[in-house]
């Protein structure tokens, strides 16, 4: 392994332990949590110090150990968790998770809030001198004051017996850490079991065969002890036994059993004070969650067969409706089974790619939380759906518009407190963020409930900006689609928050990009709503299927705005081969599809065509076709790998027959266009075939 | 591949012979993944007129190009012999629609003859090798060469 993919693998870890620790923090703000749910958290983020350390991140591994040293007081029941320690805990996490991606950039700046934040988290916990040194790894100051029950019953030390499963060892632990871990703690005296280990011939080298016996005397607190073997949970069957300093005085309550075998009666003598309903189980019983790390390229490639598979179903089944068979015969019933086999595997392998917005949507949450305190507006934030499964690239690449989106939302939408206070609104805001499936779509909403849009004030720094002229008449939804226009931006004054110029034309840009469309509804005073509507997986396209000339092409369905037949009075010739098309007093320029893929015309009447109305490059064109087919998904084949880019063709597809059509982009068409009629103009065209 | 690298090669090679333009071709057999019927391709839109159009093969789109256009002779005409020769080159899956193929040669190293007009003007090294086979001379064909040109074009 590569320092590189090792490095993989801790941010990826990161991620997950990172969403851990978010959900676990989720848990205790409602305050539905437990001691487990205070010491997940403290390993997630003492997981990712310990790897930190590893690659050298030490900014990072010094947050964290800040950040470990204030969750331990917590989890020792020395600090409450009052409203201010959770929300310091709270924006901890949101700084530990910014300085985990900082560290993928090599010399990316430590975020502001670090330096804060660490001089609150050393004053939580009583000063630099309680918090010790980052490496003091398996010092925990014993607990000042023992419980009664236990300084009833002195402990002498632990007998604690440990057999690694053979996971310990892949997961990198070393059995001889634990055992110097626990040797600080007090005199120990160690032994190795090799009973167990087998002959040569029969020797399997990833099986684990040895156990410890480890004597410990002079220890007190059992939890110290537990805790070294905390990262160890589920990876080993570990035994242990306090050995008392008076044995046998107390027979019901002094286990001479394993610990491993009766934990809850071992947890009456171990310090209790906090009374939790689910007490977490042993650490045997405890199984890792276990997932799959596949290279993306390999479920592509199933998807692609699969693909074909389906397709090949649909050639065998028009070839033996062709030839005449009868439609019960035994192998038709045998393709039916065929064909829905193929399509559970199809939908099986899709799902391999989906994944849950909940990782995205928690991530927003830092996003609205920090631009609540830049602005000073009081937020809450909401999520629904989080179980909503989309594609991976897709949750990836939607990151970007949503933070953009919600940071708006905040900035522009929520008002100031005291003025929300005016309006008679709670000074708290929401801000709504949603995702579902709706009719082989993934629905993905951000509600505010804020101002709401100003149309006046849009128009007006639309004319100012020259976007729209001043005597314009647009519809509600034309005045809201301003907002995406390139250069548009309603700040009235520029925050470092949102309005930094990229506005929402880039948001607008990147949805598209991912097939998908961006709605807005907003009324005054009650807030705003922006509907992003996306196709299930990037593999797939809503298209519509059009007839031009001999050939079949898809026009992608995300850019359509209407189609018209229209009567022969609307088209108009401008100039010779210029043509427009009259749209409710409109004229909008014709891009012939067939003159501009080199194709013959089955019909020179211009009233026997169709018109799409394509919304491409903030311009309406409108392109004409022999005929429209139908409306349905296709899914995308690239011609990069094995030809090359064509400008105006976005990708291929392959039809329910096996022929290919291929789709068009429509960005490209209005310039590709332009290009034909300068080549045309320079000298006249080649027959193109 | 080049002259050299062809007479240092003291073993046999494998190369299939075919038809194109009316002239005798031969492509190593290695870089070719199989032979498939003509059918119906669709036209990719102001193209060169040597590239036909995309074939689905098997869920890939892949161009099919006349190869007898691509080596400047007159455009292959359909016959009831035309085949599609799919060949891999580099990572590139591309179909080369051919009069006729004729049969599997294996031809010794020594046995081909650099092609002496390589190099001159108009002779961009598609041909790399010659190899009289029973009277007829078959020129050996440099598949990169004939790709090379295409990922300019696609460009």
């Amino acid at each position: 392994m590569t320092l590189d993919s090792l490095r993989e693998t801790f941010f990826a870890e990161c991620e997950d332990l990172i969403e851990s620790l978010t959900e676990n923090l989720e848990l205790v703000a409602s305050h539905e949590w437990d001691a487990e749910t205070i010491n997940a958290i403290f390993r997630a983020v003492h997981s990712i110090k310990g790897s930190a350390g590893a690659f050298g991140f030490t900014d990072l591994v010094d947050f964290a150990h800040h950040y470990e040293t204030t969750l331990d007081l917590i989890r020792s029941d020395k600090l409450d968790i009052s409203n201010d320690v959770l929300r310091l805990i709270i924006r901890c996490s949101d700084n530990l998770a910014e300085l985990v991606e900082g560290s993928r950039v090599e010399g990316s700046p430590v975020p502001e809030a670090t330096k804060d934040l660490t001089a609150e988290l050393i004053q939580l916990s009583g000063g630099p001198d309680a918090a010790g040194s980052p490496e003091d790894e398996f010092v925990f100051t014993p607990v000042a004051a023992l419980p009664i029950e236990i300084s009833l019953e002195p402990v002498e030390g632990f007998d604690i017996t440990l057999a690694p499963q053979p996971s310990l060892y892949l997961s990198g632990h070393d059995p001889l850490r634990l055992i110097s871990g626990l040797d600080k703690l007090g005199a120990l005296t160690p032994e190795c079991i090799v009973d167990a280990v087998p002959t040569l011939d029969d020797f399997n080298f990833d099986e684990s065969y040895l156990r410890w016996k480890l004597k410990l005397r002079g220890a007190e607190d059992e939890d110290a002890v537990r805790d070294v073997f905390q990262f160890v949970d589920g990876h080993c069957t570990l035994e242990i036994t306090p050995v008392l300093a008076e044995p046998a005085n107390e027979p019901h309550d002094a286990p001479v059993e394993p610990v491993a075998a009766k934990p809850e009666e071992l947890q009456t003598v171990a310090p209790q004070p906090r009374a939790q309903p689910a007490k977490s189980s042993p650490p045997t019983q405890k199984a890792a969650q276990s997932t799959l790390r596949v290279d993306p390229e390999r479920v592509d490639r199933l998807i692609n067969s699969v693909g074909e598979l389906i397709i090949n179903h649909a050639v065998i089944d028009r070839n033996l409706k062709e030839s005449g068979l009868v439609s019960n015969s035994e192998i038709t019933t045998a393709l039916d089974d065929y064909g829905t086999l193929a399509r559970e595997i199809q939908e099986g392998v899709m799902a391999i790619r989906a994944q849950p917005v909940k990782s995205l949507f928690q991530r927003m949450g830092r996003v609205v939380r920090e631009a609540g305190e830049a602005t000073g507006k009081k937020v809450t934030f909401v999520t629904e759906g989080e179980a909503t499964e989309i594609d991976k690239t897709m949750l990836e690449r939607l990151a970007d518009p949503l933070t953009h989106m919600l940071r708006n939302a905040v900035d522009h939408g929520i008002e100031a407190p005291a003025r929300r206070q005016e309006t008679g609104k709670p000074e708290t805001g929401t801000v709504r963020l949603s995702a579902a499936h709706r009719s082989g779509h993934v629905v993905i909403e951000i509600i505010d409930d804020g101002a709401g849009l100003n149309r006046e004030r849009l128009m007006q720094k639309a004319i100012e900006k020259g976007i729209i002229t001043a005597d314009a008449k647009l519809s509600e939804g034309e005045v809201y689609a301003l907002l995406f226009a390139p250069g548009f931006s309603t700040a009235e004054s520029v925050t470092n928050l949102s309005g930094r110029g990229v506005g929402m034309d880039v948001v607008k840009t990147a949805i598209t990009s991912l097939g998908g469309k961006v709605g807005i509804t907003s009324s005054p005073g009650q807030g705003s709503a922006f509907t992003i509507s996306l196709p299930l997986t990037l593999a797939v396209l809503d298209g519509m299927i059009v007839e031009v000339g001999a050939e079949t092409m898809v026009l992608p369905l995300s850019s359509i705005v209407e189609t018209i037949r229209p009567a022969a009075s609307d088209i108009q010739e401008v100039t010779p081969g210029e043509w427009v098309l009259s749209v409710r007093g409109t004229f909008v320029p014709v891009v012939n599809l067939n003159a501009l893929m080199g194709l013959e015309q089955t019909d020179d009447d211009h009233t026997n065509r169709v018109f799409v109305l394509i919304d491409a490059n903030d311009a309406t064109i409108a392109v004409s076709v022999d005929a429209i087919q139908d409306q349905r998904q296709v899914v995308i084949k690239s011609l990069k790998g094995n030809y090359g880019a064509i400008t105006g063709i976005a990708a291929a597809t392959i039809l329910g027959d096996g022929n290919i059509a291929l789709i068009i982009d429509p960005e490209a068409l209005s310039g590709l266009a332009a290009s034909q009629r300068a080549a045309q103009s320079q000298h006249s065209l080649e027959p193109q075939f | 591949m080049t002259d050299t690298e062809i007479a240092d090669k003291s073993k046999m090679t494998e190369f299939v012979s075919l038809r194109a333009g009316g002239q005798g071709y031969c492509v190593e057999i290695t870089s070719i993944r199989e032979i498939r019927r003509w059918r119906t391709v669709t036209s990719l839109p102001n193209a060169d007129k040597s590239i036909l159009g995309v074939m689905n093969l098997r869920g890939s789109v892949i161009p099919i190009i006349d190869l007898a256009a691509r080596l400047g002779l007159p455009i292959t005409e359909l016959g009831p012999r035309s085949v599609v020769v799919v060949v891999a080159i580099g990572n590139r899956i591309i179909g080369l629609l051919v009069e006729a193929v004729s049969e599997i040669l294996s031809i010794e190293a020594s046995d081909i003859q650099p092609n002496p007009t390589q190099g001159r003007d108009g002779n961009d090294g598609q041909v790399v090798g010659l190899v009289s086979i029973e009277d007829e001379m078959l020129k050996i064909l440099a598949l990169d060469t004939i790709v090379d040109s295409e990922a300019e074009e696609a460009a």
